[in-house]
C-alpha cells in the first residue's frame, strides 16, 4: 500500500481519546451525583449518554421496564381474615400452551363426590426448562399466572419450583406491573358486575 | 474489603501496634484473594454466550470484579461458564477441558439449558443438564439471564470461595489425586463410559 | 405474495411436455417431477429461464402415502417470486434422487442434511457424509417413524402434564438417566470405529501440486472451542506451510433439533422457539415465520402492526450489524475496543426491545395477524430520539474509528475475495452476496409486508473482499436508520392485533415459504400444514448454514490467519448453522 501514512491510525486514536477524556469530564460537570442515584442510573441508558457507560450491578440496579419477563409465578388474593385464596382454577390452559411443557397441574378433587374442584393440589414449573415465553401469562383467563420480575435466582441446586414458593400476593403482582393489574382489575370488575345485573 | 473484616475477634492487638499489626485467619484472606481474580474460561455455546459478552462488555463491566480476563486456554482458568445448550456431539469437549483444568476449578451452569437441558430437553441431540457428567457448582436459571442475573450467579460463586475452608476443601487433601472424568464416546447414541456396565446388563436382558 | 404469472406457469408445461405435472394438491403449488428428468429439467431452467439462485432444498416424509419429497425452490437474481418444484420417491431403501451440486454448488451441505436427517441418497454428490450428527449415529432422526429418547405422544400438549399431572422427572423415565436409547444387543464395548476418518479422507481429496521439492500437509483442527469462531464450530484445513491447500467445515455442535420439536409443537409454541434461532437478531425470525403461517391461514395483519413489525425488523438489523462489526474488528485484531463501542449502542436498542416485548432477546412477539401488544407510552418517544439524534452521529464516529485505518485497510482489501458468479452458484445471501457486486434484496426482489411503501437503497460493493463486507454492514445500518426514520414518522393508530387472541390456532392444510431478509441473508420457513393443530414440516432455510458452502472455496488459496477474519465476515451464528 503506497498510502500508508499513518493518517486512519491517527483519525481512530483521536476517537478513543476523545471518549477517554469525556469519561473524566462528564464526571466533573455531574459533581460526584453521578453514581449510585437514580437520576444518574436513567442518564446512562438515555440518547444522551456520555461518559462512563456503566451500571454497577449490586449497588445500583437498573429499574426493569413494566413487560419484563422472567420465571412465572401464581397469585393468590388477600381475604379479609388472612386467608389466602388462589386464583388458579387448574383449568390447564398454561400447561397446555406452555412450548417446552414445563408446568405439571393435579387437579383436586372433592374428597366426598370425587369431582373436580377449580384449585390446584399440586403444581410445579421446572425453571430449568422454562423459557421465559410468557405464553403462559399471556392465555390464562384468571390472571393467575403471571411473569416475575425477579431475576436474582442464582442457587446452589437445580430449580424446581413447587405451589408454596411460585405463590405470590396480588399486592406484589401490582407492585411490579402496575398498568397492567389496572386495566385487568377493571375488566374483572366490569365482568363481575355485568354477571350480577344479569343475575338480578 | 475493609481490615475490621480481616481481623479475628478473639484475639486482641495491643494499641500501640493496632494501626500497624492486622491479625486475620489464614482462610479468609487466602479465599479473598481467590474470590476476587476468578479467570473465566472463554466459552460461550450458545445463546446465553451473548449475554455473557454483554456482561464483559461496558455496561454490566465484568472487570469489577475480576473477571474481564477471559482465557481461550483451559489451562489458565479458574471457572468455566457453561453458556448454552450442551449437545451429545459437544459433551466429549467440554468433559476433557473440565479435565485440563487445573485445581481448584469451579463450574458455572448458566441458563436454563445447561442446569437442565432448558426448552430443548426433548430433543434427541441434547444433555439434560452438564451436570449429567461434572459437577456444577452454581446454578442461573433464565432463558437468557439478563447480565445482572449472570452478575448475581457470579457472586455467589465469590461467595462459595470465601466460604470454603483450607483444611477440608477437597483440593488440598492427602491421598489419590481428583479423578478425571471419563470422556464419552460417541456410537448409535451417547455412551458414557461410567455406565457401560449397566448398558451391558441392560442389553442382555 | 404475488401468485406467479400465467405466462410463466404456461411456458414450463408447454416446454416440458409429459415431464412435470403440476400439484393440486390443495393448498400446495408448484410442479412435481421424476427422478430421472430431474437434471434436465434443472439445467434448462438455469441456462434457458435464467433460474440462476437455488434457495432452498429439503425434504419431507409423507409416512401416511409411503413417499418421500424433496423440495426445491429457485428464483432469478433479478428479483421476482420463484418456482417450486419437488421430486417424490418411493418410501424404501435405498433412496436415490440426482445430486443438483453440478448444478447448483451451493446445494451441496443441504443435500447433506436430507441424507443425515433423512437418509435419501444422493448420486453423484461429491462428498455424502453426516453434517449435523456424527457419523455412526444410528438412524435418520427426522424420518417419521424415529422416535427420540424422551418421546411420549406425537404432538403436544401433552396428556402427562393435567389434569393428572404428577411431576416425574423425564430422566428418571429413561433406563439411562438420560436422553439416551441404543439399539437392540448394542454392546459398548466393542465399540472400534473412528468418528472423524471420514472426514479426513474427504479432506484429502485435492489435487496435489507435484512442482518443486516434496512436502508434506499438515491437517489443523480450529475450534470448536477458539475465541474467534462465534461459537462452537469447527473448521478442518490442510496446510502446505501456511497457505491452504482444502477446507472443511464441520458443524453440529449446537444441534438442538428445532425441527422434530418443531413437528411437535403447535403453530404458536413454535414462536419462542424461532427466538434462539438466530439468537442476535430475533424479531426477524419471529417475522419469517408469522409471515410463512399468515400465508397459509390468508390473514394480513393491520396497519399499525405492519409499521410496528418494519420498525422493529429494522432494529434487529442493526443490532445484529453492530454486533457483527465489533466482532469482525475483534476478529481483525483491534481486540475488545470496537466491540465496546458497537454494543454501546445495541444496549441503547435491547432497552427499546426490553420495553416492548419484555425480554433484551428473545422477544416472542409478533402473532398471526399482528404483534403481541401494542407500544408503551414512552417508548415511541424513545425510538425518535435514538433514530433522529443519536445512531447517525454514532455510526458515523465507529466509521470514523476503524475505516481507513491502514491495518484493517491491508487485511481486507483484496482478501477472502468471493467473485459475482461464484456467489450466486454458491447460493451467498444478504451481505455476502451484495458485498460481491449483486444487488440482491429480499426487500426489493419480491416485497413482503409494507417495504414497498419506504424508500431506501440496495448497499451494493463491487470487490467482494473482507473490507468491502465490513463496509456493506455499515452502509446498510444506514439505510436501515432511514427506514425506521420514515415509519416512525407515518405510523398510525389503530388496533394491533387482526385475530382475537386464541392459542388453538386453526391453518388450512397447504404449504407455504415465507422468506424475508434475515441480516444475515434470506431467512425463509417452510411450513406443511395437514390441517390438525401441529405442522407436518417445519423446515428453516438458514442464511448462515448456506453461505458457508462459500467458505470453502474463499479460503482455498489464502493464509490460516485469514480464516479466522474470513469467517468473521460472513458473520455466522451458530444457532442457525445447526438450528
Amino acid at each position: 500500500m503506497s498510502d500508508m501514512y499513518g493518517k486512519g491510525i491517527l483519525k481512530g486514536l483521536g476517537v478513543s481519546l476523545k471518549r477517554f477524556a469525556e469519561t473524566y469530564l462528564v464526571d466533573l460537570v455531574w459533581f460526584g451525583k453521578r453514581y449510585h442515584t437514580d437520576k444518574g442510573i436513567a442518564h446512562r441508558g438515555s440518547k444522551g449518554a456520555r461518559g462512563i457507560f456503566t451500571v454497577q450491578y449490586p449497588e445500583e440496579k437498573i429499574p426493569v421496564p413494566e413487560e419484563f419477563r422472567f420465571v412465572p409465578f401464581l397469585v393468590y388474593d388477600e381475604g379479609p381474615n388472612g386467608e389466602k385464596p388462589q386464583r388458579c382454577t387448574s383449568c390447564g390452559i398454561c400447561a397446555k400452551v406452555c412450548p417446552p411443557q414445563c408446568i405439571w397441574i393435579v387437579r383436586s378433587t372433592d374428597p366426598a363426590t370425587g369431582r373436580p374442584i377449580p384449585d390446584p393440589a399440586e403444581f410445579y414449573i421446572d425453571a430449568d426448562i422454562c423459557m421465559n415465553c410468557g405464553l403462559c401469562a399471556e392465555f390464562c383467563p384468571f390472571d393467575a399466572i403471571k411473569m416475575d420480575h425477579d431475576y436474582e435466582l442464582a442457587s446452589f441446586h437445580r430449580n424446581l419450583y413447587d405451589l408454596t414458593k411460585l405463590s405470590k400476593s396480588a399486592k406484589y403482582y401490582e407492585s411490579i406491573r402496575p398498568i397492567n393489574a389496572r386495566r385487568e382489575n377493571a375488566a374483572r370488575a366490569a365482568k363481575a358486575a355485568s354477571r350480577t345485573g344479569q343475575s338480578e | 474489603m475493609e481490615s475490621t473484616e480481616l481481623n479475628s475477634p478473639d484475639y486482641k492487638i495491643p494499641p500501640e501496634l493496632q494501626s500497624q499489626v492486622a491479625i486475620t485467619s489464614l482462610d479468609k484472606i487466602y479465599n479473598w484473594g481467590r474470590s476476587a481474580s476468578v479467570w473465566p474460561l472463554m466459552f460461550g455455546l450458545a445463546c446465553c454466550a451473548i449475554e455473557m459478552i454483554c456482561t464483559a462488555a461496558s455496561r454490566f463491566d465484568i472487570a469489577r470484579f475480576g473477571m474481564e480476563i477471559m482465557r481461550p486456554s483451559p489451562r489458565q482458568s479458574d471457572l468455566m461458564i457453561i453458556s448454552g445448550t450442551v449437545t451429545k456431539k459437544m459433551i466429549p469437549i467440554i468433559v476433557r477441558l473440565y479435565n485440563q483444568m487445573p485445581e481448584p476449578k469451579y463450574v458455572l451452569a448458566m441458563g436454563a439449558c445447561a442446569s437442565g437441558g432448558g426448552p430443548f430437553k426433548e430433543g434427541y441431540n441434547v444433555i439434560s443438564g452438564v451436570d449429567k457428567f461434572i459437577p456444577v457448582d452454581v446454578y442461573v436459571p433464565g432463558c437468557p439471564p439478563t447480565p445482572q442475573a449472570l452478575l448475581n450467579g457470579l457472586i455467589k460463586i465469590q461467595e462459595k470461595i470465601k466460604g470454603e475452608p483450607i483444611k477440608t476443601s477437597r483440593w488440598y487433601q492427602k491421598g489419590p489425586d481428583l479423578a478425571e472424568i471419563p470422556i464419552p464416546m460417541l456410537g448409535p447414541d451417547l455412551i458414557d463410559p461410567r455406565k457401560i456396565p449397566l448398558i451391558v446388563n441392560v442389553e442382555k436382558i | 405474495m404475488a401468485t406467479p404469472t400465467p405466462a410463466q406457469t404456461l411456458d414450463l408445461s408447454a416446454r416440458f411436455p409429459g415431464v412435470l405435472t403440476p400439484d393440486t394438491r390443495p393448498g400446495y403449488s408448484g410442479w412435481i417431477l421424476d427422478n430421472s428428468n430431474l437434471i434436465k429439467f434443472a439445467s434448462s431452467l438455469r441456462d434457458e429461464f435464467g433460474y440462476d439462485y437455488l434457495s432452498s432444498v429439503t425434504a419431507v416424509d409423507y409416512l401416511p402415502e409411503s413417499k418421500m419429497e424433496v423440495v426445491y425452490h429457485v428464483y432469478k437474481t433479478t428479483g421476482g417470486t420463484g418456482i417450486v418444484f419437488k421430486v417424490q420417491i418411493p418410501r424404501s431403501d435405498p433412496m436415490e434422487v440426482h445430486s443438483l451440486v453440478s448444478i447448483y454448488p451451493g446445494a451441496e451441505f443441504q443435500e447433506r442434511e436430507a441424507w443425515d436427517l433423512f437418509g435419501i441418497r444422493f448420486t453423484n454428490h461429491p462428498d455424502l457424509r453426516r453434517i449435523l450428527m456424527w457419523e455412526g449415529f444410528a438412524g435418520h432422526p427426522m424420518r417419521k417413524d424415529w422416535h427420540e429418547a424422551y418421546f411420549e405422544e406425537e404432538a403436544k400438549p401433552l396428556k402427562s402434564r393435567w389434569p393428572d399431572g404428577k411431576m416425574v422427572m423425564a430422566e428418571s423415565k429413561n433406563l439411562y438417566g438420560d436422553n439416551i436409547s441404543y439399539p437392540d444387543g448394542f454392546n459398548p464395548e466393542s465399540q472400534t470405529f473412528d468418528p472423524e476418518k471420514a472426514l479426513y479422507e474427504a479432506l484429502r481429496t485435492y489435487q496435489k501440486d507435484e512442482v518443486g521439492l516434496d512436502t508434506d500437509h499438515i491437517i489443523v483442527n480450529i475450534g470448536p472451542q477458539h475465541p474467534s469462531t462465534h461459537g462452537v464450530f469447527r473448521v478442518a484445513v490442510i496446510l502446505d506451510g501456511e497457505k491452504i491447500v482444502n477446507l472443511k467445515p464441520v458443524m453440529g455442535y449446537l444441534h438442538r433439533n428445532h425441527e422434530k420439536i418443531g413437528e411437535r409443537n403447535t403453530f404458536i409454541m413454535n414462536m419462542p422457539y424461532t427466538d434462539r434461532l438466530d439468537y442476535l437478531s430475533s424479531m426477524s425470525n419471529n417475522f419469517g415465520y408469522t409471515l410463512a403461517v399468515e400465508k397459509l391461514m390468508n390473514v394480513r395483519p393491520t396497519e399499525r402492526a405492519d409499521y410496528i413489525r418494519v420498525m422493529m425488523a429494522e432494529m434487529t438489523r442493526i443490532a445484529n450489524h453492530l454486533m457483527a462489526i465489533g466482532a469482525l474488528l475483534n476478529d481483525l485484531g483491534a481486540y475488545f475496543t470496537p466491540m465496546l463501542y458497537a454494543l454501546e449502542e445495541r444496549e441503547l436498542l435491547l432497552d427499546i426491545f426490553e420495553a416492548v416485548s419484555g425480554s433484551r432477546m428473545m422477544c416472542n412477539y409478533f402473532r398471526f395477524g399482528g404483534v403481541a401488544r401494542d407500544l408503551p407510552d414512552f417508548t415511541l418517544q424513545k425510538i425518535k430520539d435514538l433514530f433522529f439524534e443519536r445512531l447517525p452521529r454514532k455510526i458515523d464516529e465507529i466509521d470514523r474509528f476503524l475505516s481507513e485505518n491502514e491495518i484493517i485497510r491491508s487485511r481486507g482489501i483484496g482478501q477472502g475475495v468471493l467473485s459475482a458468479e461464484d456467489a450466486i452458484k454458491y447460493s451467498a445471501a444478504g451481505p455476502l452476496l451484495r458485498a460481491s457486486g449483486i444487488p440482491y434484496d429480499v426487500r426489493r426482489a419480491d416485497p413482503y409486508s409494507i417495504y414497498d411503501r419506504f424508500e431506501f437503497d440496495v448497499v451494493v460493493r463491487n470487490n467482494g473482499d473482507i473490507y468491502d463486507r465490513l463496509m456493506v454492514r455499515f452502509d446498510e445500518i444506514r439505510q436501515s436508520i432511514r427506514i425506521v426514520q420514515q415509519a416512525v414518522k407515518q405510523l398510525p393508530d389503530g388496533p394491533v392485533m387482526a385475530l382475537k387472541p386464541m392459542y388453538q390456532v386453526r391453518v388450512p392444510p397447504g404449504e407455504a415459504y415465507g422468506r424475508v431478509e434475515g441480516p444475515k441473508g434470506e431467512l425463509g420457513f417452510y411450513v406443511i400444514s395437514n390441517g390438525k393443530p401441529t405442522p407436518w414440516r417445519y423446515h428453516i432455510r438458514a442464511p448462515s448454514f448456506i453461505n458457508l458452502t462459500a467458505f470453502g472455496p474463499i479460503c482455498k488459496g489464502q493464509k490460516l490467519a485469514d480464516v479466522v477474519a474470513v469467517l468473521g465476515s460472513i458473520d455466522i451464528v451458530l444457532g442457525e448453522v445447526d438450528r
